[in-house]
């Protein structure tokens, strides 16, 4: 499991890149992608869009299912990675670098975690 | 608490993400994804574990009549050596199962039947046996792996003698010696793809898988889930227990025509009712996404504002790399190329109506057999 120490982690499996004081970038984890399977599509929001802390801003879809990828932050989207649209495997091949939303003027996050506790927390789901 | 297969530890050992389905522990899929999975029968070949089908035994003088009588294919048709598909009907002419039949000899036959309908299949079975005959239900004791694709007939050959080996489509040969190991091996399966069913006591199970992926890894042979299994058989246009058929749905309106046989002597369970429901309606059609997104089962389907139909299964498909469904539609809007809107979570998606099965495997080229 690729869990890098310089983001942060909400507990739903997306990971939060502090780009400045009040934007940020938003993605799916390795253990996200894992749990999804191939992804094969993804329904992108729009620049302009707001997003709220724990609410969802876009879905995703793998061979098997789909599933809601949740904001992490309350804002509004800046700038979507327009490259998932035709690859959106690369959530599955790059989840770190395959970012999903960026997010300015943010004013609300729900609970963070640093790579060691969210590691503690992926150790726990698998575990069951 | 879900049962076991005998192969359980080789998923795990495999790196299997195991699920509980139909009653057993299985792998959806491995550490390689589906998508690999699913090309890999298509263009060499993948080996499924569904030792979770239920095997039954019918012998004895009156076995032929009793399947006749239960069944909506005709038995009778069926040699020593082949297999043959057939609706199993309630009396209200709707499924109770879809299932294959190997004819094991004049008087002995082996029926494979869906995991999750096991118990109500044997609850129906023995409730309508008559005559001379005897029944046994082996699912317990027998394993059962499918080995699929292009290179499955190369793989077998490396293993055993290939003369001996089944070749034409929907026939099986017992006693295939695996390495010593007795097996029946039909040439039938549920991908569209050439290959075959193996089975064999519980005993070997493991034994014969280790032996296939060994025999295989060089001809790109591995191990495939319940995921790719699904998409292989949607895009081959198989219906399925639960999605295309159920106990109100009968095999006419299915396009199953071919494998009910109104005139058999003797009539079978729920002909009657199946005939008095006719001129059907609806109709199994295929979906094509065309715009993005995928569509899955029970997504509503529109001409303009006019609700016509809904999907029944739905997935993306690796090997046409969109989204595919099969639906039932009301039969007057149901012609191939008609443009259709599906809706998903509230929003619409451009779809055509196309032709069953998505996949047909190019059968020109005979599969090749190298010698032992």
């Amino acid at each position: 499991m690729n869990i890098p120490q310089n983001l942060l982690y909400s507990k739903s499996h997306e990971w939060v890149l502090r780009l400045d004081e009040t934007t940020v970038r938003i993605g799916i984890t390795d253990m996200a992608q894992q749990l999804l399977g191939d992804l094969v599509y993804i329904n992108l929001p729009e620049v302009g869009d707001a997003v709220t802390s724990g609410e969802t801003f876009s879905d995703v879809e793998s061979v098997k299912a789909v599933s809601d990828i949740f904001s992490p932050v309350t804002g509004e989207i800046s700038a979507v990675n327009e490259e998932l649209r035709d690859h959106p495997q690369l959530m599955n091949s790059a989840p770190y670098e395959a970012w999903i939303i960026e997010v300015k003027n943010v004013s609300d996050r729900e609970e963070l975690f640093a790579a060691e506790q969210y590691a503690k927390i992926c150790a726990e789901e698998e575990g069951h | 608490m879900e049962k076991k297969t005998p192969l359980y530890d080789c998923h795990l050992a495999a790196g299997g993400k195991l699920v509980p389905f139909a009653g057993y522990l299985l792998p959806i899929q491995y550490a390689t994804g589906i998508i690999t999975e699913h090309m890999a029968v298509r263009q060499q070949a993948g080996l499924f574990d569904v030792s979770h089908m239920g095997e039954v035994i019918y012998s004895g003088r009156d076995a032929e009549k009793n399947l006749n009588r239960l069944l909506t294919n005709d038995i009778a048709l069926l040699h020593y050596g082949e297999v043959c598909y057939s609706p199993m009907c309630n009396t209200e002419g709707g499924f109770v199962d879809d299932l294959i039949v190997y004819k094991l000899g004049d008087e002995k036959y082996m029926l494979v039947v869906n995991a999750s309908n096991r118990e109500k299949d044997v609850a129906w079975m023995q409730e309508h046996l008559f005559g001379e005959v005897q029944f046994a239900d082996i699912s317990d004791d027998t394993a059962e792996l499918a080995l699929q694709g292009p290179n499955s007939t190369a793989i077998l050959a490396k293993l055993t003698d290939a003369a001996a080996l089944p070749v034409d489509n929907y026939t099986f040969k017992e006693n295939i010696q695996l390495n010593g190991i007795s097996c029946l091996v039909s040439v039938t399966g549920y991908t569209g793809e050439m290959g075959y069913e193996i089975y064999l006591d519980n005993a070997h199970a493991a034994e014969v898988w280790n032996l296939l992926l060994t025999a295989g890894k060089e001809l790109g042979l591995i191990p495939c889930g319940l995921g790719s299994r699904d998409t292989l058989r949607l895009e081959a246009g198989m219906p399925l227990y639960g999605h295309e058929m159920n106990d109100r749905i009968t095999p006419l309106e299915i396009g199953l025509s071919y494998f009910v046989h109104l005139e058999k002597e003797g009539g079978f369970l729920g002909k009657e009712a199946m005939i008095a429901k006719k001129p059907y309606t609806n109709k199994r059609v295929g979906l094509k996404v065309i715009g993005r997104g995928i569509v899955r089962e029970q997504e509503k389907i529109f001409i303009g504002e006019q609700e016509i139909g809904i999907t029944t299964s739905g997935t993306y498909c690796p090997y046409f790399g969109c989204g595919l469904a099969m639906a039932r539609v009301q039969k007057k809007y149901g012609k191939i190329g008609t443009q259709v809107d599906v809706e998903v979570r509230g929003k619409r998606i451009a779809a055509e109506i196309v032709a069953l099965p998505f996949y047909k495997r190019d059968r020109t080229t005979a599969p090749s057999v190298s010698s032992k």
